[in-house]
């Protein structure tokens, strides 16, 4: 949660819409190393608000001297990618968290396959890296609409286990030939749209793969929406969350401390309690049970909003 | 550093022994005059000077003895070393870990020097000068985890994290509190519970787990556990409990207070960097009844806390058999009188 100030050493477009960051320690020590699959929280202040966004570390996991992430400019976003691409610059100072991995490598696995849609390349850049020092069995599928809008094909490396599907060239992603094509062990991991995940995690079904040989990480930013107003059960105050604001990122503006880590809805941190709740949670987060969700006692204040006439938390 | 490390035994003829100083800095569990199970987790991030939480690894005056203890018990049986082989990168995560902070926070004793993944490490007060390339078994004698372990106070859990859980997967275990690795290997964190008495349906392992799966890197934190054991031997494990099982019938009201032990387990736990694994140091520190209670806050409250522990824990601690006995030596140091807050001595 408590981030260190990065310089950023160097900011390069990879297509019109991506563009990469560099971060190093301003004093030059070296950074703490991770593993593929990592991702930091960069903190973007803007005003009196501080807008922190978790993006995969794609650089050397082996390596300290710097961090680089790739950012997808998302216009229909809450503003975080707009921030990066619009008001960054070489030699500004940011605030980046501690690596975190929630999307690792399963080192028991005989092979390691990763399938990729867009953006959801990012994870695997570092993995491909960590898998290469460690000598492991590998294939690799990315698939983009376009070349143009293909940021991958900057990032990949040559090599016969990476595979590239252009849907627009014709070269589509064929799940179902990927996965019957492998020997038992492999583990999958998919990053990309929902729908390519669900597509993924159908076609193993089908082929009868082991579920836990199946791992997925959904690019999980906290989506806009209506703005609405939650109630906090200890003080009554009310918190009145903007269009483009996470309920997460308005209690901290209210200065309402709450733990957090993935910022995703993907680790559970910021599990919160509800009191009570006339109206319908819109649940966005991958942690809390199915049951959780319909009874509406649970919320993760990161990705997850609201519409309704009240909702009290447990703050 | 002024420390004479000990020539002393843990087995045998028990010569173990704690100076006055290692007396005092002890590390008393109990912060209160009772106690249940918590998750209690603090940050291991330092501590009071010249406790054994200063360092992030503590290296005391059984520190040669230990290890020499640990080697006896390797001989006799090799699997209280495991590593599956998908953790070895947690091994050099973790070898790393040990030879940065020793070397540190020990500079006198350890020195590493690195240029790139040539490595050359000395280790005085064991007398050992290593050249190794990081990263390359091949150049140490035994696998990584196990060489760093034999020369690291404690014993030492490796757990994967996959499928939102943690799996017992590589370990070093001699001086264990009545625990197997070689029944446990391959485990995952509620199965290897399961033997704790009450607290899964008090909820403790589903919040410590969840609390565990986020564990960040730079981050370590720290609990301490306890249990009691008959005479100071650190390898009181279920393989050999019919070495030190009949020990617990030996004891009398003559005895107790030199025979009888607190054994109290520092436990740690850090998130590795490049396999994204956790290591569980569990460090085991032994104390005679009669060298407690020289310090009177301790004899007070660990009389109140074992005369009020309930039954199950008792028993699930292995002393209910001899609490009476127990109870009834300490009762001769608890005047009634309040203690302090903390664990620390007046």
């Amino acid at each position: 949660m408590s981030a260190r100030m990065l310089r950023v050493a160097a900011v390069e477009p990879l297509t019109p819409l991506v563009t990469r960051f560099r971060f190093v320690a301003p004093d030059g020590q070296a950074l703490p190393l991770f593993s593929g699959g990592a991702h930091v929280v960069v903190e973007m202040p803007e005003g009196d608000l501080v807008r922190r966004n978790a993006y995969s570390l794609i650089s050397d996991p082996l390596n300290g001297s710097c961090y680089e992430i790739a950012v997808r400019r998302e216009d229909a976003g809450r503003g975080g990618s707009r921030y990066m691409h619009s008001q960054v610059k070489e030699g500004d100072l940011l605030g980046v968290g501690a690596p975190v991995n929630l999307f690792s490598l399963d080192l028991r696995a005989r092979k390691h396959v990763m399938i990729a849609g867009g953006i959801g390349i990012t994870p695997f850049i570092a993995q491909l890296k960590q898998l290469a020092r460690l000598q492991l069995p590998f294939e690799l599928h990315y698939a983009a609409r376009s070349r143009a809008e293909a940021a991958g094909l900057r990032l990949l490396p040559d090599l016969p286990q990476v595979h590239v599907h252009i849907s627009e060239e014709g070269n589509r992603l064929d799940i179902g030939a990927i996965l019957s094509a492998q020997p038992l062990g492999t583990h999958v991991y998919t990053c990309g749209p929902e729908a390519l995940i669900d597509a993924v995690a159908a076609t193993g079904a089908r082929l009868g793969w082991p579920a836990a040989a199946l791992h997925s990480e959904v690019f999980m930013a906290p989506p806009p929406g209506a703005p609405f107003a939650v109630t906090l059960a200890s003080t009554g105050k009310t918190v009145t969350v903007g269009p483009t604001q996470s309920l997460l990122e308005a209690l901290e503006a209210a200065e309402v401390p709450v733990d957090w880590l993935c910022r995703g809805g993907a680790c559970g941190r910021c599990e919160t309690g509800v009191r009570s709740c006339h109206g319908t949670i819109e649940h966005h987060d991958h942690w809390l049970s199915d049951a959780d969700k319909s009874a509406q006692t649970r919320i993760m204040p990161c990705v997850s909003r609201f519409s309704g006439t009240s909702l009290v938390l447990d703050l | 550093m002024t420390l004479q490390f000990n020539d002393e035994t843990f087995r045998d003829d028990y010569t173990f022994r704690n100076s006055p100083e290692a007396v005092r800095r002890f590390p008393f569990p109990f912060d209160q005059d009772s106690y249940m199970y918590s998750v209690n987790l603090e940050p291991h991030a330092g501590g009071r000077e010249g406790s054994p939480f200063e360092k992030r690894f503590d290296v005391d005056e059984h520190y040669v003895a230990e290890m020499r203890d640990r080697e006896i018990t390797l001989q006799e049986d090799p699997l209280r070393c495991q590593s599956l082989p998908h953790m070895e990168l947690a091994g050099w995560d973790f070898l790393e870990l040990v030879m940065v902070s020793k070397s540190e926070d020990y500079p006198d004793w350890f020195t590493l020097n690195r240029d790139g993944n040539r490595w050359h490490w000395i280790n005085r007060p064991l007398g050992i000068d290593q050249h190794f390339t990081f990263l390359d078994a091949t150049t140490l004698p035994c696998g990584p985890m196990e060489y760093i372990t034999r020369q690291t106070q404690g014993d030492h859990a490796l757990l994967d994290q996959r499928d939102d859980n943690l799996w017992m997967d590589a370990g070093m275990v001699t001086s264990q509190a009545d625990w197997s690795l070689d029944f446990d290997i391959g485990m995952n964190f509620f199965e290897w519970h399961a033997p704790v008495p009450k607290a899964a349906e008090m909820g403790v392992f589903q919040r410590a787990l969840k609390y565990l799966l986020n564990l960040q890197q730079g981050k370590p934190v720290r609990r301490l556990n306890w249990t009691m054991t008959v005479n100071p031997r650190l390898d009181t494990s279920p393989e050999n409990y019919h070495k030190w099982g009949p020990e617990k019938r030996t004891m009398t009201p003559e005895n107790v207070g030199a025979k009888q032990h607190l054994r109290v387990e520092l436990q740690t736990l850090w998130r590795l960097p490049r396999s994204n694994a956790i290591v569980f140091p569990i460090r085991c520190y032994l104390c005679s009844l009669e060298d407690l209670v020289t310090v009177p806050k301790w004899g007070r409250r660990l009389h109140r806390v074992l005369r009020d522990l309930p039954e199950e824990l008792a028993t699930y601690k292995g002393f209910a058999v001899n609490r009476p006995l127990i109870v009834d030596y300490l009762s001769r140091f608890d005047d009634g009188a309040p203690t302090s807050p903390g664990i620390f001595p007046d």
